[in-house]
């Protein structure tokens, strides 16, 4: 379904619309005030930027160097060319080690994957161990937002959730209480889980280890009780040297929550005491960005999610509304990228305002590229039909100034007199939720002309 | 072709990423004339506290601190309130029941009120999360401004696992309503000496 379509269904709860718009802004707002904090900032970006995309144009040397490193440590490395190939790998491992129950903390990667529906098939039983992961695991949904997977809900469902799952109070919506209740029963399921799968924030070529950042602490519980841990990362979280890390922890958690960092900032470089690590390393369609001149920079995401919290869109119409497993100005760009024909609409989801490049810590050109992508999605024939229809009509009088005018004329008589039956007709669907503009007596042309003639009348 | 080779060869054969330098970066970042007060205010903010004291009143502080800890771990020189050496367990399950940790940091990060946890000695990393409650020991002269000089003092040339801890675990996953407490210990303190 497309965006509007979602998006609408969304926006049909005003209320919550607001609510929803307002949460994300408050994350925004302490966003600008922690990197405010920081008056090198900017050269931040600059450098987080540079390191990335140089990274990225050697990327098969830092990956060798990488695996390299990796076993040096004692560390297997597999490599998947797709999505399935990923969940095959990680299964295999899995049934290797007779494991039955996987305690897993947050990774975009898996959830792209779909993995968790994948072992469940095979009898593994996957328990998402972020707080907001873990509620909507048991709700039955995807995350809304890659940060704050829970950010549409409000206390008062996740209490009833919780209630339904977790014997909890149903009328007790305090989040001191609820989030003690899920430490409670998370707990027990860290202690008899027999392998932890953990995501990849950054993964270092020189030291051969890899990084993962929560607040929670639910990753290295995960990866430090079981004697299996499997991390699971897409091949552009690579990066050269160790120092380098020091450029993105000082942007991740500022840009993402406002925070000078996360709670844990772990460094992973081998198992715990007779145990296994493992690293899975993903492309799914992730080299072909390297080839694309416009759209090579959307490999330098590092996933903060500062560009949903201050898109104008994202924040009324919610998570859900995008086709693509990440929502928001990047996703919109990876999902279309990706596959044109499923997330055809999402480019269309912006409003240029250009916020999101702002925001970026890494200094990627995100409108650009959703600006780009509408053009090549039009060129190859993905565009809405109506949308399209509409567009040529446009482009064809515009190529026709008589007739363009005669058109303005018309309309500058007729409109002002129609009823609003007639002129909020099906078929305008600009006027479903506006107010057509009052109608000039001239249009501009005509007004310039006057003064001109009056300019030299005067003369 | 395995996927390993099909994946560098479709980068090798398709990367049209213009080559930018490595950026280096020398003598960069903010600093602070107190480090140790700046270190003291973040992490306020953050949830956690930071106390100067000193290695002779170090017991009788941690025991102000938890009046009520019952099993109690410790790896630090001078404490001897530790009943439980977590280096004796086969299995990190065994540290369940841990009240309190009482740990050594490396150095702590005045701009982000980080310690660096690395303990080569401490067998079992559950340590930091697993216990109720966290105690990390720096030596008040160990504190650097801001992240690249915390990266300058950081190597892992062995096998390893370290970790930049800033206060006690946490989540605002629930209406953004911050909430101490969540997978990791329910509290924290840095304390000086």
């Amino acid at each position: 379904m497309n965006h509007a379509l979602k998006a609408k269904e969304f926006v049909a709860n005003d209320e919550r619309m607001h609510w929803h718009d307002k949460a994300l802004w408050f994350v925004r707002e302490k966003r600008d005030l922690a990197s405010k904090g920081i008056p090198e900032w900017e050269q931040l970006r600059e450098y987080a930027s540079n390191i990335k995309s140089h990274t990225m144009s050697q990327l098969d040397y830092y990956l060798e160097e990488f695996e390299k490193n990796a076993n040096k440590k004692g560390i297997k490395v597999h490599w998947a060319k797709d999505a399935i190939e990923h969940n095959a790998i990680v299964y295999s491992i899995l049934k290797e080690n007779k494991v039955k129950k996987v305690v897993k903390s947050k990774s975009m990667l898996t959830e792209e994957c779909h993995l968790n529906p994948y072992l469940e098939q095979r009898d593994i039983e996957v328990i998402d161990t972020d707080l907001g992961e873990r509620i909507i695991q048991l709700r039955n949904e995807p995350p809304s937002h890659i940060v704050l997977p829970a950010i549409h809900l409000k206390k008062e469902d996740v209490a009833q959730t919780f209630h339904e799952h977790l014997n909890t109070d149903a009328s007790n919506s305090d989040p001191e209480y609820l989030t003690h209740s899920a430490r409670d029963h998370l707990r027990k399921e860290f202690l008899e889980a027999d392998a932890g799968i953990t995501g990849v924030n950054f993964a270092i070529s020189e030291t051969g280890g890899v990084v993962v950042c929560t607040n929670e602490g639910n990753a290295d519980m995960g990866s430090s009780l079981p004697k299996l841990h499997i991390a699971c990362m897409g091949l552009e979280k690579v990066i050269p040297r160790l120092e380098d890390l020091a450029v993105f922890t000082r942007l991740l958690a500022r840009s993402a929550t406002g925070q000078p960092i996360t709670s844990y900032t772990s460094h992973f470089h081998g198992p715990i005491e007779g145990g296994e690590m493992h690293i899975v390393i993903v492309d799914n369609k992730r080299t072909q960005f390297l080839e694309s001149e416009k759209h090579q920079q959307a490999l330098n995401c590092i996933r903060c999610g500062a560009c949903m919290n201050t898109c104008p869109v994202y924040r009324r119409s919610g998570g859900h509304s995008y086709s693509y497993v990440i929502p928001g100005p990047i996703g919109s760009i990876l999902g279309s990228f990706k596959d044109k024909e499923q997330n055809s609409s999402l480019p269309f989801a912006c409003t240029l305002c250009g916020s999101c490049s702002n925001v970026c810590p890494s200094n990627i050109d995100l409108d650009k590229q959703l600006y780009n992508q509408r053009q090549e999605i039009t060129k190859e024939g993905y565009l809405d039909k109506k949308k399209r229809i509409s567009m040529k009509a446009t482009a064809w009088l515009m190529e026709h100034p008589t007739l363009l005018n005669l058109a303005g004329k018309a309309a500058r008589k007729i409109v002002p007199i129609l009823p609003d039956s007639i002129l909020y007709n099906k078929s305008n669907v600009w006027g479903e939720h506006r107010q057509m503009p009052k109608m000039p007596k001239n249009s501009f042309k005509e007004l310039y002309q006057k003064e001109q003639e009056k300019k030299q009348g005067s003369k | 072709m395995s996927s390993r080779e099909l994946i560098l060869n479709t980068i090798r054969k398709s990367n049209n990423v213009e080559k930018v330098p490595l950026p280096h970066i020398e003598e960069f970042g903010i600093t602070f004339e107190n480090k140790t007060q700046k270190f003291q205010e973040v992490i306020q903010t953050v949830g956690g506290e930071a106390i100067l004291s000193n290695k002779e009143h170090l017991d009788e502080l941690i025991q102000k601190l938890y009046p009520n800890a019952k099993l109690i771990s410790s790896n630090v020189d001078g404490v001897t309130l530790a009943n439980f050496d977590s280096n004796d367990a086969q299995n990190p399950h065994e540290l369940e029941k841990l009240d309190l940790a009482i740990v050594k940091g490396e150095f702590a990060v005045a701009e982000n009120g980080a310690v660096w946890i690395k303990n080569t000695d401490n067998r079992h990393r559950v340590l930091y999360f697993i216990a109720e409650n966290i105690v990390i020991i720096v030596n008040k002269n160990d504190i650097v401004n801001n992240m690249h000089e915390a990266y300058d003092k950081i190597s892992f040339e062995n096998t390893g696992y370290g970790t930049f801890v800033s206060g006690p675990s946490k989540t605002a996953d629930i209406e953004q309503s911050l909430v101490i407490g969540a997978h990791g210990p329910k509290s924290g303190y840095v304390i000086f000496i």
